[in-house]
């Protein structure tokens, strides 16, 4: 039941988020002092040809119409079309996503890899030099700018060196599509130079995008240690004389990975944001160079799908949270 | 307080920081090498590797970026300070007053905050700035209407666990009005968690600001703003190396200066949390 409620609880709550979104994205796109209709139209049209497409696009309706007309397009799934690639918008983020996906996962598993053990580790050696010196690790890995951070990596690793690929996901011909995911299908294919191209592209904007959020994790982790050490129960088992490594390997350790999935919500959105910007410094072809892209043309049906999505995402993320945390530790379930 | 604050020395490397950069950017015409390259050009002198002249070289006019970037400190302060300002002084009331009554609006106040913070706050302050044109108020607003939401939160959660303390009903019960118990009595109580979030609300501020210069939506050229250097030094890579070095350094010890400052002012208001969770980032 409880899982049910979770579920229920957050759901309920997914459909009036997106329509408030919706709603500032919608209210922003018609402050603009530049004319849709004007921009859809092209640069040549004559003043007739834009009031045509005015109408029929719909911009001369009173704007609570369109955005009713706007929002039941979107609950039946028709985003519009993008002014610039002239592509319906649900295809374009459909064809973006799963780049976006890949640089995410990796990254997140980048992140979790190096940063939960490094936090067990300074939360267990709390105050010794190991702990001090990740400590101005992650507190500067905070404090860079993910663009100039980017630009740094291409500089050295790519123009200087000349180790990894300046930008961009793959060289040549992509691997036939499967999965969406190129370094999985390259797999899949089993072409050993296209794996290693994969891999190589993704090397610099996944360590650019997990930097933040790996030191995010080193916190959390090592906090969750250090309450774990401080429990009573911890107290109770060193008392009775369980061996430590069986303390450490059993309990310390998964209240510390608990406290972090617990913040899994707040990693990730770290990454999304990050993600907008590393991805237009790599030119990696995801969503969030998209939105960035759609953005600075003022291609509004895009930048609001891209928000509803970006949303939805979200939304779900913090769902899955809520479960797995309820299945770590069913006390703290509603 | 000040003398324990001198004692944990994250705060006070993070106070020296912002302290260092507050008087970079009031003596900044002093301090500045060729403080009138900042808005002067001297294309004979472009892209000049760094020298005991030019410590830090020169950019695609032939300015010294070390004296832009000093420049640019004014910028960054002032942009991030009124931001940073202008979103308490939304955040904070909102979340008083939805904290303090518990009826529907409160619930509205905060969902609203909600929607706010489902999309990563980049995207939305690329948006509004973007919709408003590049120039620093634009970016303001955008920054201010991005980021009220994050004190909303936090001042509604301590508000409504403010609300059941003793000293607050006997407040009430003394016939004191509700403005009243809510900023003499409720509002000095929850201060603390208020500054440590501000300061470091500051550091992810400045980083978006930074963001929206480098994408092209913040002071229009040739105004020394951080991000906007760093963009502009993209093209030079890799010949001009030290063309983003300086603004990238910059921001970095900036919103190191905050980051490390909030970190220690947390662990001394409330050392239940020593050297706890989170960061200015997002």
């Amino acid at each position: 039941m409880v899982w049910l409620n979770i579920i229920l609880n957050r759901l309920a709550w997914l459909v009036p988020t997106l329509l408030g979104l919706l709603l500032i994205v919608f209210l922003l796109s018609r402050v603009v002092p530049i004319d849709p209709a004007r921009l859809a139209a092209g640069d040549n049209a004559s003043p007739a040809q834009v009031e045509a497409v005015r109408q029929q696009l719909g911009f001369d309706r009173p704007l609570p119409v369109q955005f009713l007309r706007y929002v039941g397009d979107v609950a039946r799934g028709d985003f519009g079309t993008s002014l610039f690639t002239q592509q319906p918008i649900v295809d374009d983020l459909a064809a973006r996503l799963p780049a976006t996906l890949e640089l995410t996962i990796v990254a997140i598993l980048l992140a979790a890899g190096i940063g939960i053990p490094l936090g067990v580790v300074c939360g267990l050696h709390r105050n010794s030099w190991i702990d001090h010196s990740l400590r101005i690790v992650t507190v500067s890995g905070l404090a860079v700018a993910s663009f100039w951070l980017a630009m740094q990596f291409q500089f050295l690793f790519s123009m200087k060196l000349g180790w990894l690929p300046l930008s961009g996901r793959i060289e040549g011909f992509p691997p036939e599509e499967v999965t969406g995911l190129v370094i999985i299908d390259a797999l899949i294919e089993g072409d050993g130079e296209i794996i290693g191209s994969a891999l190589s592209h993704i090397v610099l904007p996944a360590i650019t995008l997990a930097l933040p959020a790996a030191a995010t994790v080193v916190r959390f982790t090592r906090n969750g240690v250090l309450g774990a050490i401080g429990s009573a129960s911890v107290a109770y088992q060193t008392a009775m004389g369980y061996p430590r490594r069986l303390i450490v390997w059993k309990y310390v350790l998964r209240q510390a990975i608990s406290a972090t999935v617990t913040q899994l919500g707040l990693i990730f959105g770290i990454l999304l944001a990050g993600a907008v910007v590393v991805e237009t410094v790599f030119d990696w072809p995801g969503i969030g160079a998209y939105a960035v892209r759609s953005i600075l043309q003022s291609d509004y049906n895009a930048v609001m799908g891209f928000t509803l999505w970006t949303g939805a995402i979200f939304v779900l993320i913090n769902l899955l949270v809520d479960l797995l945390q309820a299945a770590i530790d069913p006390r703290g379930a509603r | 307080m000040l003398r324990r604050l001198a004692r944990d020395r994250a705060a006070f490397l993070g106070g020296l920081l912002i302290l260092g950069l507050m008087l970079v950017a009031i003596f900044a015409p002093i301090l500045a090498p060729y403080p009138d390259d900042v808005w002067q050009f001297h294309t004979p002198n472009r892209l000049l590797p760094p020298g005991p002249e030019r410590l830090f070289g020169t950019d695609r006019m032939g300015s010294d970026v070390f004296s832009r970037m000093l420049f640019g400190a004014r910028i960054t302060l002032t942009l991030s300070f009124i931001a940073v300002g202008s979103a308490v002084l939304i955040g904070v009331p909102i979340g008083l007053v939805a904290g303090y009554w518990d009826t529907w609006f409160s619930e509205l106040l905060m969902r609203v905050a909600e929607i706010f913070l489902a999309v990563p706050q980049i995207v939305l302050a690329i948006a509004i700035a973007q919709t408003l044109g590049p120039s620093i108020e634009n970016v303001i607003l955008a920054l201010s209407i991005t980021y009220w939401p994050f004190w909303a939160r936090l001042v509604y959660a301590q508000t409504r666990s403010m609300r059941n303390e003793v000293f607050v009903e006997s407040a009430i019960a003394l016939g004191a009005k509700p403005w009243r118990v809510m900023l003499l009595h409720i509002l000095p109580n929850i201060a603390s968690p208020i500054i440590v979030r501000t300061s470091i609300g500051m550091g992810a501020t400045i980083l978006t600001a930074a963001t929206l210069g480098f994408l092209g939506l913040g002071a229009p050229p040739p105004t020394p703003e951080w991000g906007r250097m760093i963009a502009e030094s993209r093209e030079y890579l890799p010949e001009a190396w030290w063309y983003a070095m300086a603004p990238g350094l910059a921001i970095f010890l900036t919103v190191l200066g905050f980051n490390l400052f909030g970190d220690g002012l947390r662990d001394i208001l409330d050392p239940r949390t020593r050297r706890s969770v989170g960061g200015g980032r997002g």
